[in-house]
């Protein structure tokens, strides 16, 4: 057997992007810096950053301006371009930076990307991938820290994708970009070193489909993005009290595969819910109100929810530390349970 | 500040079967308005009807100059642009009514109508959404090389939201094959144009976007025609966007039952006194020498047409209620 390949999370993500690109001349990539120095190839100085997190270098050299477009700082322009080309036969991948940022361009993507299928009676497709980062943990505070995948899952229409590891990404990502409606991938900054075997061919992880990430019998731990880490170092922690813990990696919020997490607690008996997200109406509530609602005569105890408290993120570094939940938390929250 | 066409093209001499095609288009455009009117105040159906009586020769100067293939995007105001871009009025009618032979089968309503088929990519409910969006149908064109142009129609008062601003900055460094057509009509809902435009014309703001602009007068179809033309053989020769601005007029309030009273009755009767239907109807009659009996007939055939329309809407279905969970997503109708 030869040897394991390894790719990060950042590689898996270019690689989906890049085998896209070459195998659908249709598939576009937008956005802030997206190469870096456009307009500068004469002088070699193009491509200077291939995206704020350096995901896609390589892609315009192989690509060329016409299918790796440099914006300007101009979020509702380009998300509404986008939306545009998605309408008119391109599979654009439009970069966000920062999640945050939508707050200066929600409308492309919650009133048009989102509702044109349905508003047009099923007579046009949005097959349009915002990439964005989210998350905390890289001392940028509040403005440019926010999980805020929730807020994109509340809206009908939207799809939305949270990966954990580099194998899921390459494999949601791929299935973004092919997928024929709007989808939101949610990359965490912190998971971008993260390494794992990545297959080299292209390869679609359905979306709505969670993954049992750690199988046990006793309480079942449910993540997404950066915190199904925090469950499986939790789960670790509590094999030596004695408790096995299983772990849910949800991949996607919206579609949310609802059979994989009653399944599981069905099993168990036990849920706890670990979400960097805001407390109030978000991925925590939503899964924590599904199970109540459905699993309800299996629960051996209440739901419990381990998220950021109903604050902004903090910039001091103890202080963001303390905000995102950690497995000591998660483990906590086992233990009161039983 | 000039306000010149952009290039030195001149739009050759429309013959009369042209202008008698404008003056039809109008004709459809004002009967359609006018039947929603009585239907609304009817209560016939739910929601709101911007009408755009008094703007009919903008939508149908500028669409004239579009192949079919060419995209538009349009505005809450938007019937006149759709019958213009040859949208069917008997599926625009049932969509109004919210029936399921609709133009979106009921779902979209009178501020979403779309016809891809007609490349009329949707009426918007959002002021200035439409103009990234042409920008990003341009984008399509330009990059698959279809040679299509988009029209993004939007009023005065999207002159002032931000998407108006980064739309033309971006159809601009990219040079797109978009042709942006403001239709100001002097008023944002209630709001004066005077009062919220910061610049004396819209189409003053185009140098600071390095793009031509040229302003139309929006109460005559010929003078649209022909700067729309030049605009559009701009943008299809791939020199870029240019920004059209018609001076045009609503008759009508902001939406079917507002009594406008934010203007003058004087203010009216000087913009109704130069209609664009009249005035077109005058230089058939005089330049082109068609006889009375002839306009006469073609307003008699657009009511027709209306009376059919309408009785297609009444005729037909609503959505089955399984409509609500259908095409939220796109996998499978359900």
């Amino acid at each position: 057997m030869t040897a394991e390949r390894i790719l990060t999370f950042r590689e898996a993500i270019t690689e989906a992007l890049r085998l896209e690109m070459r195998r659908d001349p249709a598939v576009i990539l937008l956005g802030e810096d997206v190469a870096g120095g456009a307009g500068r190839d004469a002088e070699g100085l193009s491509e200077a950053w291939g995206g704020a997190f350096a995901e896609y270098k390589g892609l315009y050299a192989e690509f060329g301006a016409d299918r790796v477009l440099d914006t300007p700082i101009s979020e509702m322009g380009y998300l509404g371009a986008a939306v545009g080309a998605a309408i008119t036969g391109l599979r654009p991948v439009a970069e966000l930076m920062f999640v945050d940022f939508i707050g200066v361009c929600l409308d492309p993507i919650m009133n048009q990307a989102a509702f044109a299928h349905y508003m047009s009676g099923g007579r046009v497709n949005v097959p349009l991938t915002m990439l964005t980062h989210v998350g905390a943990g890289v001392g940028m505070a509040a403005q440019h820290s926010k999980m805020l995948y929730s807020f994109f899952a509340h809206i009908p229409g939207l799809k939305v994708v949270a990966p954990s590891s580099a194998y899921h990404a390459k494999g949601l990502l791929t299935a973004a970009i092919r997928d024929n409606d709007p989808v939101i991938f949610c990359v965490h900054k912190l998971l971008l070193g993260q390494s794992e075997h990545v297959p080299e061919e292209a390869y679609e992880f359905p979306i709505g489909r969670a993954r049992i990430a750690r199988p046990g019998a006793d309480v079942t731990l449910i993540g997404a993005a950066l915190t199904v880490s925090v469950c499986l170092q939790a789960a670790k922690a509590l094999k030596a009290d004695g408790v096995d813990a299983e772990v849910v990696d949800l991949l996607s919020l919206s579609p949310l595969d609802e059979e994989t997490v009653l399944a599981s607690v069905r099993r168990t008996g036990r849920a706890v819910v670990v979400d960097e997200g805001f407390p109030r109406a978000g991925m925590a509530a939503d899964v924590a109100a599904l199970i109540a609602g459905q699993a309800f005569d299996d629960l051996d105890g209440p739901v419990k929810m381990v998220t950021a408290p109903h604050a902004p993120v903090p910039f001091s570094r103890s202080l963001e530390l303390a905000f995102m939940p950690s497995p000591d938390r998660a483990r906590a929250a086992v233990l009161e349970l039983l | 500040m000039s306000h010149t066409a952009p290039g030195n093209q001149t739009s050759e001499a429309l013959s009369s079967e042209d202008l008698l095609a404008l003056h039809a288009t109008m004709l459809l455009i004002r009967a359609f308005e006018q039947r929603v009117a009585t239907l609304v105040l009817k209560g016939a159906f739910s929601g709101v009807g911007h009408l755009c009586v008094g703007q009919e020769a903008v939508a149908a100067g500028v669409c004239a100059t579009l192949r079919d293939d060419d995209y538009v995007t349009s505005t809450h105001r938007g019937h006149g642009h759709c019958l213009a871009k040859g949208v069917d009025p008997g599926e625009m009618m049932a969509e109004l009514f919210g029936r399921a032979t609709g133009t979106c089968r009921g779902k979209g309503g009178s501020m979403h109508i779309a016809d891809f088929r007609r490349g009329m990519l949707g009426a918007n409910g959002i002021v200035g959404a439409g103009l990234p969006i042409a920008c990003g149908a341009a984008l399509t064109a330009k990059l698959t090389k279809s040679g299509r142009v988009a029209v993004a129609f939007f009023g005065d008062g999207a002159s002032n939201i931000g998407a108006f601003h980064e739309s033309l900055n971006l159809a601009s460094v990219w040079k797109l094959p978009v042709v942006f057509v403001c239709e100001n009509n002097r008023y944002g809902e209630a709001t004066p144009v005077e009062y919220a435009l910061a610049a004396g014309h819209v189409a003053d703001r185009a140098p600071a976007y390095r793009m031509p602009g040229v302003i139309a007068d929006g109460q005559d179809v010929l003078d649209v025609y022909a700067k729309a033309s030049d605009a559009v053989a701009h943008a299809r020769a791939g020199e870029g966007p240019v920004l059209l601005e018609c001076e045009t007029y609503r008759y009508f309030g902001h939406f079917v039952g507002d009594p406008a009273r934010y203007r003058s009755a004087q203010e009216v009767e000087w913009f109704r006194s130069r209609d664009c239907i009249l005035r077109s109807a005058e230089c058939l009659q005089e330049q082109h020498g068609v006889a009375p009996k002839r306009l006469e007939a073609m307003a008699a055939d657009a009511e027709r047409r209306m009376d059919e329309a309408v009785a297609f809407a009444e005729s037909s279905p609503v959505p089955d209620g399984s409509e609500i969970l259908a095409d939220v997503y796109s996998e499978v109708r359900q």
